[in-house]
């Protein structure tokens, strides 16, 4: 159960727009154990997408590219594949599933034949053969009527219906890992819940490590068990989900968690964390959220903080945990 | 992650920083209007800014031309015919030393003392003269063609794209019989009961240009009706008036404008098409279309005599393009297309 | 669907019908008389003559009869050629032309097709800019310009193809070409607009996210969903080779029915011109209905709702 399925270590993604280079992911450690379900956390522009698309080299070329940093996966490095290597892993050991179930989806090509691509190319199975596993699919990812929807095109789904099958394609080869890429953001808030439980239970079934991109920390809390909180372009806390959520050292953990919205509490009005992200065309040298921290010190500005261990499975990047900074007293974060 | 250097961090750099966070949240740049935004955005596409100047000259060509020399559009003089243009000045370039494709010098031959920039045609009449002229026909008939379908297709769309419902039903019906017939066909058959003459051919241009700009309008209006900000408008009360006047024509203008700037090449074309097929400009006038027909009936003796009036041709209906294009892209980014 | 295809059929009539009586109108309209040297005609004989073509009966009369005669297949007789069908006149010439526009718009959007995936493909790179500027070019200078300048070129000065005429397959390349440029040129504009959008689509990272080969992604993903909407522009197109038949038959002296439609402005032989105007405005309404049927087979989207345009 220890033992890290992937692994990226000090990794540096660059984009190339205009004559300007983008440092969207700024030395990034991530690691993601058998079975487990890791979330990263970030507001947009943080560069959890960028990361997780890059696992499979899906970030667009040649715009985007990989500075340095590897990326191992079952003790291989990922970054010295060729493509037609990566061919081999995407969809049969690593798979994604996208935001948008209505876009995700081929619209001129039949659900079930999006399903066996897959099958047939990595598993070489016979038309009917992946006919079958097409359907047992559909039903596992509880689509009804799965023989019917097998023929259809996505635009006779509905959005829930669509990611249900865009879950179904993604297992198709039963993956090791499941990259989730903000699976819920589009969809209505009930059927959110549905494709949440759905995950879950198939992630219990299947043994299939996750990893959850996303911005909501209700879902994090229900499918996940560790957390790493992403900000510009780096990892700023890990640790697991009852730690962040309970004991969280970074002052951007406190601002995601105090925007959070929540019934009982005493003020009608939404938190926010005041100021934008930095701009990753010119990054600053110190903690990128320095600027917007409540708690900036002078150091933080200049310098950027180590991962420092708070337990053992906890880690912060902040200079509050070094022993010359001053006490500063925690918001009340969670009086659940 | 970036090892900082232990030793340059000390204790007093604990202290806390003065950052001003409402000073963050100001915008920092001043608000760019869209028309200065679009405006922007068309000076930094280059080929659409060449395109302009080229435009440009050339319009101006068109009516400075004519009066560059003594000739006029129809000065014949058949001592003259067919003579190679020569310019004393380029005599160097061969195609301006006023030898013909026989490798005679028409101009020693003849003992004409006069340079004929363009050369002449078979009746002696300058070319160049004709040229510009014809020119300047064609660029008439683009903008007032243009023009017209401008008000009709606006006018056409936007009752019905406004009123809707059955007036909206029956101007539909009406534009889908009319897609259905080539527009050429229209265009000649209207030649044929007008007689051919500047007037008719603008006219029959114009006729059928319209569809395109009236389905565009329609469109726009259709899509915008709908549109949260005017729907909003609405509820808060806002006049019919004021919707038109603040909504709608400010959110159709550019798509107006722009398919205005694809009207223009194609009237141009238009123009050099019917004359090729004998419907143009009567003789004596000129259009650089007529001058084409001409031309390149001699064009393995004469070829001179179609260089000049296609080049012309071309350059107007290339830069018309691309400057359209570049209009497009910066009025609307949204649609390129 | 079924009701769609009706009422696009319906259309079809009813625009088909509406240019008869506008060539009817305009044949009551038009100066001069049917008969060729009518001034060498006595009183006597063009009563005669007009009695013969039912000129002497009422306009409505006239309106009907020539209604059930264009439904015949009887579109008059020419002014010219001693008076011959026009029916025979264009049909004689019909096939010349059918070639020359199969044969341009086979080549002009496989040409097309493949300047605008490959420009698509390598966006943003020499090759994409040069397919740009050669879709411009293409859809800028008119055919009639393009061909004069190919036939100057290639038959007058360097004498590998035939000057005019439609005999052996020398005789196709210049016209041919002359015709497919302009459909290349759109075709390959619209083709790279459709393929860099659909390129970047989420559907494109997923199917790519599958593991597929990257020619199974470009083929199976890209270009069979970027053809749809090139159906859209087959009507245009079809315009398009009816407008440059004209001219580019006049230029290279090909016996089809453009350079007869032309030769009969020049005479004033309005029959003919009626009678192949009638034909392609049939010829144009045929395409646009088979382009509606087609999309609606090909895009799913369409063929499963039953589709409104």
């Amino acid at each position: 159960m220890n033992e890290n399925i992937l692994e990226l270590k000090d990794l540096h993604i660059s984009f190339d727009t205009y004559g300007s280079e983008i440092q969207a992911v700024r030395g990034v450690n991530i690691e993601l154990k058998k079975g487990e379900a890791l979330a990263i956390v970030g507001e947009s522009g943080s560069g959890k997408s960028v990361t997780s698309k890059e696992i499979t080299r899906l970030n667009p070329r040649p715009q985007c590219r990989v500075k340095s940093g590897e990326i191992i996966f079952e003790g291989k490095d990922l970054i010295k594949y060729t493509e037609t290597q990566l061919q081999h892993i995407r969809g049969k050991e690593i798979s994604m599933i996208f935001q948008d179930p209505m876009t995700t989806l081929n619209p001129t090509m039949t659900i079930g034949n999006q399903i066996i691509e897959g099958l047939r190319k990595h598993q070489k199975m016979q038309k009917k053969e992946a006919y079958h596993r097409a359907i047992e699919l559909l039903e596992l990812v509880k689509i009804p009527n799965a023989r019917e929807r097998f023929k259809q095109y996505p635009h006779q789904f509905s959005g829930g219906m669509r990611q249900r099958a865009v879950i179904a394609t993604a297992l198709a080869c039963n993956p090791k890992i499941l990259i989730a890429d903000e699976p819920t953001t589009a969809l209505d808030v009930t059927i959110q819940a549905q494709i949440l439980d759905l995950m879950r239970d198939l992630q219990k079934k299947l043994q299939t490590s996750i990893i959850l991109i996303t911005h909501d920390l209700g879902v994090v809390a229900n499918l996940a068990q560790r957390v790493a909180v992403m900000y510009g372009g780096m990892v700023v806390e890990t640790g697991t989900v009852d730690e962040l959520f309970y004991q969280p050292e970074h002052p951007y953990t406190w601002g995601l968690l105090s925007s959070m919205p929540r019934l009982h509490k005493k003020s009608n009005k939404l938190e926010s964390i005041p100021g934008t992200p930095p701009d990753l065309s010119d990054p600053p040298k110190g903690c990128p959220f320095a600027p917007r921290c409540p708690f900036a010190m002078e150091v933080c500005l200049e310098h950027m903080p180590d991962m420092t261990k708070v337990t053992d499975t906890q880690s912060t990047a902040c200079w509050l945990l070094d022993e010359r900074a001053p006490e500063v007293k925690k918001p009340e974060l969670l009086n659940v | 992650m970036a090892q900082p250097e232990k030793k340059e961090i000390t204790a007093d750099m604990f202290r806390p920083a003065t950052v001003q966070v409402e000073e963050k949240e100001e915008i920092t740049t001043e608000a760019i209007s869209y028309g200065r935004d679009s405006m922007r955005r068309l000076v930094r596409n280059k080929p659409a800014i060449i395109s302009a100047l080229i435009i440009l000259l050339i319009t101006v060509m068109a009516f400075v031309g004519p009066h560059m020399n003594e000739w006029g559009v129809d000065d014949q003089d058949l001592m003259r015919s067919n003579v190679p243009p020569k310019v004393t000045a380029l005599s160097k370039i061969s195609l301006f030393n006023g030898v013909s494709s026989d490798g005679t010098d028409r101009y020693a031959e003849r003992q004409i003392e006069d340079n004929f920039w363009f050369g002449t045609d078979k009746l002696g009449r300058d070319l160049w003269t004709r040229t510009w002229k014809g020119t300047q026909i064609s660029l008439i008939i683009g903008f007032v063609a243009a023009v017209v379908d401008l008000l009709i297709g606006v006018i056409y769309g936007g009752i019905s794209g406004y009123f809707g419902g059955m007036t909206d039903n029956i101007l539909q019906r009406i534009i889908e019989v009319l897609m259905g017939i080539p527009q050429l066909v229209i265009i000649i058959l209207l030649i044929m009961i007008l007689k051919p003459g500047l007037l008719s051919i603008i006219i029959a241009i114009a006729m059928t240009g319209w569809i395109g700009q009236s389905r565009i309008v329609r469109g726009q209006i259709l899509k915008i009706k709908t549109e949260e900000y005017v729907l909003a408008a609405r509820t808060l009360g806002a006049k019919p008036r004021r919707i038109i006047g603040k909504h709608l024509l400010p959110n159709t203008m550019g798509q107006i404008i722009i398919t205005t700037m694809f009207s223009i090449p194609s009237a141009i074309f238009a123009e050099a098409f019917l004359s090729f097929i004998g419907l143009g400009i009567p003789q004596p006038q000129a259009s650089l279309g007529t001058l084409i027909d001409t031309g390149s009936q001699i064009v393995d003796t004469h070829p001179y005599q179609v260089l000049f009036p296609a080049v012309i041709l071309s350059l107007l209906l290339i830069c018309f393009n691309l400057f359209a294009d570049g209009l497009r892209d910066a009025l609307d980014p949204r649609m390129r297309r | 669907m079924g009701a769609y295809i009706l009422k696009r059929l319906v259309l079809m009539v009813v625009t088909i019908f509406v240019i008869i009586t506008i060539t009817f109108v305009i044949m009551q309209l038009l100066p001069g008389s049917p008969y060729e040297n009518e001034e060498k005609l006595s009183p006597e004989q063009i009563e005669e003559l007009n009695k013969k073509y039912g000129l002497d009966k009422p306009v409505s009369v006239q309106y009907v009869q020539y209604l059930g005669n264009v439904a015949k297949g009887d579109l008059g007789n020419s002014f010219q050629f001693g008076g011959r069908d026009v029916t025979k006149v264009i049909s004689d010439r019909l096939w010349v032309s059918v070639q020359l526009g199969i044969e341009s718009i086979v080549v002009g959007v496989i040409l097309g097709l493949i300047l605008g995936v490959v420009a698509a493909l390598r966006q943003g790179t020499f090759t994409d800019y040069g397919a740009v500027i050669l879709a411009v070019l293409g859809i800028s200078i008119p055919s009639f310009l393009l061909a004069v300048l190919l036939q100057f070129v290639f038959s007058m000065n360097l004498e590998w193809f035939p000057v005019a005429y439609w005999e052996g397959p020398m005789h196709h390349v210049l016209p041919v070409l002359a015709l497919a440029v302009g459909i290349m040129a759109s075709v390959a504009r619209f083709m790279r607009t459709e393929m860099v959008e659909i390129l970047q689509s989420d559907y494109i990272v997923f199917a790519k996210s599958k593991g597929l080969k990257r020619y199974t992604v470009i083929v199976k993903h890209s270009i069979r969903n970027a053809l749809i909407p090139i159906i859209t522009i087959i009507g245009p197109m079809t315009a398009a080779i009816i407008t440059g038949s004209l001219v580019i038959e006049k230029i290279f002296a090909i016996p089809g029915i453009g350079q007869q439609f032309v030769e009969s402005i020049y005479t004033n032989d309005y029959p003919v011109i009626l009678g192949t105007t009638i034909l392609y405005t049939v010829a144009f309404v045929i395409m646009i209905f088979v382009t509606d049927l087609l999309y609606g087979v090909v895009d799913p989207r369409i063929r499963l709702q039953g589709g409104d345009s």
